[in-house]
């Protein structure tokens, strides 16, 4: 004690008496502060945010109540909502697809019309309409220290449950009726996982039961690795398969070589002057 | 060779003192100068489309050249071997020894990347150069007599260049070979009765097997590279025995070549050439990812890929493929498929005979049986560049069949649209190609015609005394003039007089009826060349109305200035 009280008039003893009860008064108070109730509203918040903001920019097609709009033909103007998921919403939202410009054969990513925080409370509010996949925690779709194994699997499953429609680079294809299956290079490994949760337009969902979230892991894990990967022999032409390979093998390889036939023979000898 | 021929040579090595020529040396033991000092002179005329089918023997030799490269790496084996190589997606998988060892000359093999994608651009390069070469013999009328022959061994170089990139894209056993195996499998299958015997013996048992790849590989790289060297030599024999064709000008006739010669000119350009191509396929190799396998991966039955497409001289019928109705009779137990084999088989045969028997047939119908060693304009042959110009139509739009799946996505396009406008454009596009191109060259002959007997439009406006504006046409320079009246007057051909004048019937065959007919359709509507006699007249006539010399007084003619511009009459009317 004498260490202590042989330096209790040191100039800093004050300073370290009032810090140690502000610690003590803070954590008491993080220990008894009535923590649920207070999620709760948050929740309810989120909720009645993101109805408002549902109800400004997606009621129109979706309906009111997110029961989905059916036109004369039978079709789906909206499809109804209940039920998607909060996952479902935030790679709609988040990925710029909705809210969409027009009713078309199939809804392009753009820039996104709403923040994080407006996507998490429409989210919200979609999911608290009935259960449906949530959107994932970061640790599902965390790919930055995949193993090699790990990638390796990811690549075949890629090439067997991916390549068909998305092509064996990633680089999107033509499906029937002017739709296509976008790139899934350069995509948010988050967005990537949620599609294949929940099965955006012309996707079928991969669920839980068909791709484990470990397979998802994988299949992120091989994506991420095309895309840091160099491009072994050179510009990939945009992997378009063999028919983009022809056209550049006609355009740069025969193009340049009839233009130099054509220069080699109008020079050299007497060139010129025995033109007719 | 000659007793005296020997006794002479001999006789110059052996004088005393003499330093020994090399040249001299060589001679005398292999007498290698008198055939040299007659084909070193032989003449080539000069015109940048004589030097597409160069393109084509470059490639090769560059196919030949990387082909070795690759044949030291590469095992054609399917032994499952478990990869270990420096690319990390694949390490630890089972794949085939070839699909090993085909990434193993991509990534542990110094250049082999390289080499590997120049033989792929080159071989894409060989078959379109032989293509386009094929297109210009054509179109200029090079394949009659007497280079039928040629033209025969010309299209059996393009369908074996074409199964010879077959091959090549099916040994590395990646998921694209194995997917361009199953179709081709597929069209065997679908030949009616002997299919499935075919399919047998080249497999060796079911689709894929183990017998495969390493007969593929000796088809390509022994079988195949064989006759191909075989055929450009025969190839290329013929061409020096009949001596290269010409345009038509001032002082070439059928009988000489107007040209310069093989050695140094020649030889110069030719190497120059090969350098050139070797130069552009080496860029492509180094800059442009070809055949990227390992992005495909082994093959595996259960896996496909979007964008599976064949290289593009096999596009026309994968086109096909992809276009056809789904169409199958089945009788006695018996499937036909209707759908696989009218667009390969039909489709391929169809394509190779009527190229192969084209030669023949426009002989029989112009009854034009003379050699012929002065080109055609395409326009002076409107119903033969119709046809040619129909042709590639047809096969454009089987290539756009090929590239639905590139060209629906980027142009925003459905593929069901893309299908259907093939479908109905593989039959409309080259019947409404066939009649423009027909128009078009009789319009340029219709031009060619008023140039000659009224000038060229100078552009040169005069106002006469009275107000009146005209503009002055000029007299086309001799040479120009010679080029457009060089062509001979062709007449379709005439039967004989039903009756002569005894009243003797005379028979008619049918086939003579028909030929005539067609005859008819050929030249008919040709339109001639000016006669000497309406060249007079019009020339005459210029010169009273004071249309062709009426530039002189304003002193174009002698090639002054007229305003201020350049403009030297020489030079311009340049055909």
């Amino acid at each position: 004690m004498k260490f202590l009280s042989s330096r209790r008039r040191h100039p800093l003893a004050g300073l370290l008496v009032v810090l140690l009860g502000l610690i003590a008064v803070g954590a008491s108070y993080s220990a008894f502060r009535p923590a649920v109730a207070d999620d709760t509203r948050d929740d309810t918040e989120l909720i009645a945010e993101g109805r408002e903001l549902y109800v400004v920019g997606c009621a129109s097609c979706h309906g009111l109540n997110a029961e989905g709009i059916v036109t004369k033909r039978g079709d789906n103007y909206g499809p109804p909502l209940i039920g998607v998921g909060a996952a479902a919403v935030d790679f709609q939202v988040g990925t710029g697809r909705m809210p969409a410009q027009r009713p078309d054969t199939q809804i392009p990513d753009k820039h996104p019309a709403y923040g994080d925080e407006e996507v998490s409370a429409l989210a919200a509010y979609i999911a608290s309409l009935g259960p449906g996949p949530a959107i994932p925690a970061e640790e599902y779709y965390d790919v930055t220290d995949a193993t090699e194994e790990e990638i390796v699997r990811g690549g075949q499953l890629y090439l067997t449950n991916c390549a068909a429609c998305h092509n064996y680079a990633g680089s999107g294809g033509a499906l029937p009726e002017g739709r296509y299956a976008p790139p899934v290079r350069g995509v948010e490994p988050r967005y990537i996982y949620e599609a294949m949760l929940t099965g955006p337009q012309q996707m079928p969902v991969f669920s839980d039961e068909v791709l484990t979230p470990e397979d998802k892991h994988d299949v992120i894990a091989y994506i991420d690795s095309l895309d840091t990967q160099a491009n072994y022999g050179g510009s990939n032409l945009g992997s378009l398969g063999p028919v983009g390979e022809g056209m550049w093998a006609w355009l740069v390889g025969i193009g340049s070589l009839v233009l130099a036939a054509v220069w080699i023979a109008n020079n050299g000898a007497r060139a010129g002057k025995s033109k007719s | 060779m000659s007793t005296t021929t020997s006794k002479a040579s001999v006789g110059r090595g052996g004088q005393k003192g003499q330093k020994p020529n090399p040249v001299a040396w060589l001679d005398e033991r292999t007498g290698l100068a008198a055939l040299s000092k007659k084909q070193l002179r032989k003449v080539f005329p000069d015109h940048w489309s004589f030097m597409l089918g160069e393109i084509a023997l470059w490639s090769f030799v560059i196919l030949l050249l990387t082909g070795v490269f690759l044949s030291l790496w590469f095992k054609p084996s399917m032994t499952e071997v478990e990869y270990l190589g420096s690319y990390a997606n694949l390490r630890g998988l089972h794949m085939s020894e070839a699909y090993a060892s085909t990434l193993e000359i991509s990534f542990d093999v110094r250049g082999g990347l390289l080499m590997r994608q120049m033989h792929h651009w080159s071989a894409n390069l060989f078959i379109a150069s032989m293509m386009i070469h094929m297109l210009r013999v054509f179109f200029t009328g090079a394949f009659r007599k007497p280079r039928e022959i040629n033209w025969l061994i010309g299209l059996g170089l393009l369908q074996l260049g074409i199964i010879e990139g077959f091959a090549g894209y099916s040994l590395p056993d990646d998921l694209l070979s194995g997917i361009g195996l199953r179709i081709a499998e597929g069209i065997m299958l679908s030949i009616p009765v002997v299919g499935t015997y075919i399919t047998f013996f080249v497999f060796g048992g079911e689709f894929p097997g183990d017998d495969f790849i390493p007969r593929l590989y000796t088809v390509h790289v022994l079988l195949i590279p064989g006759i191909l060297v075989a055929l450009i030599s025969a190839h290329m024999l013929l061409l020096v025995y009949h001596k290269h064709t010409q345009w038509p000008g001032p002082g070439r006739t059928n009988n000489n070549v107007v040209g310069y010669p093989l050695m140094p000119v020649y030889m110069a350009k030719a190497g120059g050439f090969f350098f050139i191509v070797f130069g552009v396929t080496a860029l492509m190799g180094g800059l442009m990812q070809i055949n990227p396998i390992w992005l495909y991966g082994p093959y595996n039955p259960s896996q496909v890929t979007a964008d599976s497409q064949p290289d593009w001289y096999m596009g026309w019928l994968d086109g096909g493929l992809r276009i056809m109705p789904a169409w199958e009779t089945t009788a006695f137990g018996f499937t036909l498929s209707w759908n696989v084999f009218v667009p390969a088989v039909v489709l391929m045969g169809l394509l190779f005979t009527v190229l192969a028997v084209y030669p023949f047939i426009e002989r029989w119908i112009t009854g034009d049986t003379r050699e012929h060693h002065l080109l055609d304009r395409p326009r002076n042959q409107p119903t033969r560049t119709a046809f040619g110009v129909a042709g590639m139509t047809a096969f454009g739009v089987l290539w756009i069949a090929a590239g639905n799946d590139v060209i629906g996505p980027m142009f925003n396009l459905s593929i069901y649209a893309i299908t259907w406008f093939c479908r109905i454009g593989l039959f409309v596009l080259p019947v409404l190609a066939f009649i423009i191109t027909r128009r078009w060259c009789l319009s340029l002959q219709r031009h060619d015609r008023e140039v000659l007997l009224h000038g060229y439009e100078t552009g040169v406006i005069v106002r006469s005394p009275e107000g009146a504006y005209s503009e002055i046409h000029a007299p086309i320079n001799p040479v120009s003039a010679y080029n457009l009246t060089t062509h001979e007057r062709r007449s379709p051909l005439e039967l004989p007089p039903r009756e002569d004048a005894n009243g003797v019937r005379a028979p008619q065959p049918g086939k003579e009826r028909v030929r005539a007919r067609l005859s008819r359709f050929w030249y008919g509507d040709d339109v001639d060349k000016p006669t000497a006699e309406e060249l007079e007249e019009a020339h005459h006539h210029a010169a009273e109305h004071g249309q062709l010399d009426g530039g002189r007084h304003v002193g174009i003619e002698t090639g002054g200035h007229v305003g201020g511009d350049d403009f030297d009459l020489e030079q311009a009317p340049n055909r």
